[in-house]
């Protein structure tokens, strides 16, 4: 069963076509690699589904309901969270308060009482130990490692419990060792019921990692199915892996 | 508890006790003026810290809500002829709520900006309600100015003591607000729009909300403020209520002290307030304070850029470092 549905949706940017009636859908329970050389749309795609631009046509569909025109707020209070290309997090926080941060469902109390969130504190170390970051958890985030980054934006995006994460580049600008424990935390975390979909570039990191991949080209998706099949079409091999 | 966390608690005790009986161990009337104004001035840079300090939307026209409070207490006093005394004070919350409205109203507009173009609107949203107070002449008596109750039962040394008073406790109003705000997860929103908004968008923070949330909240206490001001100075003019060397003094206070932080604020005030008094007193109203103003602007840009409270901070965490290590 799709979580998420995407149909022919477009978005121009003055004359440049990004998105050229894209449709693809993500399994739920599943990974999916989102793939394409650069410009392909792949980063905008994300951006339309998540609300921070709208769609000139088309629809976003999340488990059967339309979610376009949402704010990105509201999407990810339907529980669709997202990291970006580049790791951003809250620098003038604590590791911790990044942790905090996070609004799902949160009445006006909620919001205003201190003692109301003691137990997502508690979550939130627990998934801090889960990434392996609890030792910083009072430092500002702002004095952590690139990596440390990547990890806490991961952490963070998990605390309000989404259904869905779309993660722009996880494996972008990390060494290998962060990345065999990156590929590791979202393989853990998809066991536990959670749906990633993944745009990548490091092509060992997809393949090993993603139960299916959808090629991007100029705006449309080319090819979509299991690593291996998508990894042997001629179409794919032509516009993007062959090259 | 740390030797530090008890040295805080037994300070901020002392202050709170040194506040509260100021005008019985120092009664004369020009300590009780610089008080009156000091405690004003923690009262609007905590306020204006709520909104500029917690989000980074540095809003320069605060003091509308400043004019709009006293002129709300004013026409309130007067249309229903309240008794010079300790009557308009009732009045006092009322001109809090005109002003959260007026700056719902402000912020629905304003908030659709950031940055720079923010702080433009809020100056130009100041001087619209400048220019209203001095044009509905038959309303607001224009640039006539409007006259308050006079109450002059309070003479000699007591005159200043019921101001001081109600200062006092917006004051305390602000800096609770203010606390509970920073310690809340709706606070945690607000820093987290300071540092990237469109990130603290991606993990649900509804930051337009927030931030009108944020806005209206800060200027309530501001309104409220302007409101005793008025009742103290008896008469206010459209250009000395809406004045924006008011939402000036607010930023510079908060960034000497430290933005974003709940100490900062009062310790601005606590400096620049009263070494501005002492210009006044010495210097007439040639506004040379301006320049000293100016100056210490420039100082803190230079060497405090993150305001004196958080380098303090920073100096302290920097030398237990160094203590711990071998």
């Amino acid at each position: 069963m799709s979580l998420l549905e995407v149909s022919h949706l477009s978005k121009r940017f003055g004359g440049v076509v990004a998105v050229d009636g894209c449709s693809l859908s993500v399994a739920e329970q599943s990974i999916t690699g989102l793939i394409g050389p650069n410009g392909s749309g792949k980063t905008t795609v994300f951006n339309l589904v998540t609300g921070f631009i709208p769609p000139d046509s088309g629809e976003v569909r999340y488990k059967s309901q339309a979610i376009g025109g949402m704010g990105p707020d509201r999407i990810y209070a339907r529980g669709i969270g997202r990291t970006f290309q580049l790791a951003r997090i809250f620098p003038r926080l604590t590791t911790l308060e990044n942790m905090l941060v996070p609004v799902r469902r949160a009445g006006l109390r909620a919001l205003l009482s201190h003692g109301q969130w003691g137990h997502e504190r508690d979550r939130a170390m627990q998934m801090l130990e889960f990434m392996e970051i609890s030792h910083v958890a009072r430092t500002l985030a702002g004095a952590l490692s690139y990596g440390q980054r990547k990890l806490l934006e991961l952490a963070a995006v998990m605390m309000a419990r989404p259904d869905l994460v779309l993660l722009d580049e996880p494996a972008g600008g990390v060494n290998p060792a962060l990345l065999e424990k990156i590929g590791g935390h979202i393989h853990e975390l998809n066991r536990q019921g959670v749906t990633f979909l993944i745009v990548e570039h490091n092509m060992g990191f997809v393949m090993n990692l993603c139960h299916q991949v959808v090629v991007l080209h100029q705006g449309r998706a080319i090819a979509s199915g299991d690593p291996k099949t998508v990894r042997q079409n001629p179409a794919v091999l032509d516009a993007y892996l062959g090259a | 508890m740390s030797r530090l966390r008890v040295l805080k608690r037994v300070g901020l005790l002392a202050a709170i006790v040194i506040a509260l009986i100021l005008p019985l161990i120092a009664p004369d009337p020009s300590t009780t003026n610089l008080a009156v104004f000091t405690v004003m001035y923690i009262g609007l840079a905590t306020s204006w810290n709520i909104m500029g300090g917690y989000t980074g939307y540095i809003s320069l026209g605060h003091a509308a809500f400043f004019g709009f409070g006293a002129y709300s207490l004013g026409l309130l006093s007067n249309h229903l002829n309240v008794a010079p005394g300790y009557a308009p004070f009732l009045l006092v919350p009322v001109a809090g709520v005109i002003s959260g409205l007026v700056a719902v109203l402000i912020g629905w507009i304003a908030l659709r900006t950031r940055a720079a173009t923010f702080v433009i609107v809020t100056i130009a949203f100041m001087f619209m309600g400048q220019l209203l107070a001095e044009n509905l002449v038959k309303l607001t008596g224009g640039g006539a100015g409007l006259g308050f109750p006079y109450p002059q039962q309070w003479g000699g040394d007591f005159y200043n003591t019921p101001f001081y008073y109600a200062m006092l406790a917006l004051a305390f109003l602000a800096l609770a607000t203010s606390w509970t705000i920073r310690r809340s997860k709706f606070g945690l929103g607000l820093l987290a729009i300071r540092d990237d908004e469109d990130k603290a968008l991606a993990v649900g923070v509804p930051t337009r909300r927030f931030k009108l949330a944020a806005f209206t909240i800060s200027a309530i206490p501001v309104g409220m403020i302007g409101a005793v001001y008025g009742y103290y100075v008896t008469y206010v003019y459209p250009q000395f209520v809406f004045d924006p060397l008011i939402g000036i003094s607010m930023v510079l206070m908060v960034f000497l002290g430290g933005l974003g932080t709940l100490a900062g604020p009062v310790l601005g005030a606590l400096l620049l307030e009263p070494a501005q008094l002492q210009f006044a007193y010495r210097f007439g109203a040639s506004r040379l304070y301006l320049v000293f103003y100016a100056a210490v602007f420039l100082l803190v840009m230079l060497f405090l850029p993150r305001g004196v409270v958080p380098s303090v901070q920073e100096l302290l965490q920097r030398r237990r470092q160094e203590l711990a290590s071998p």
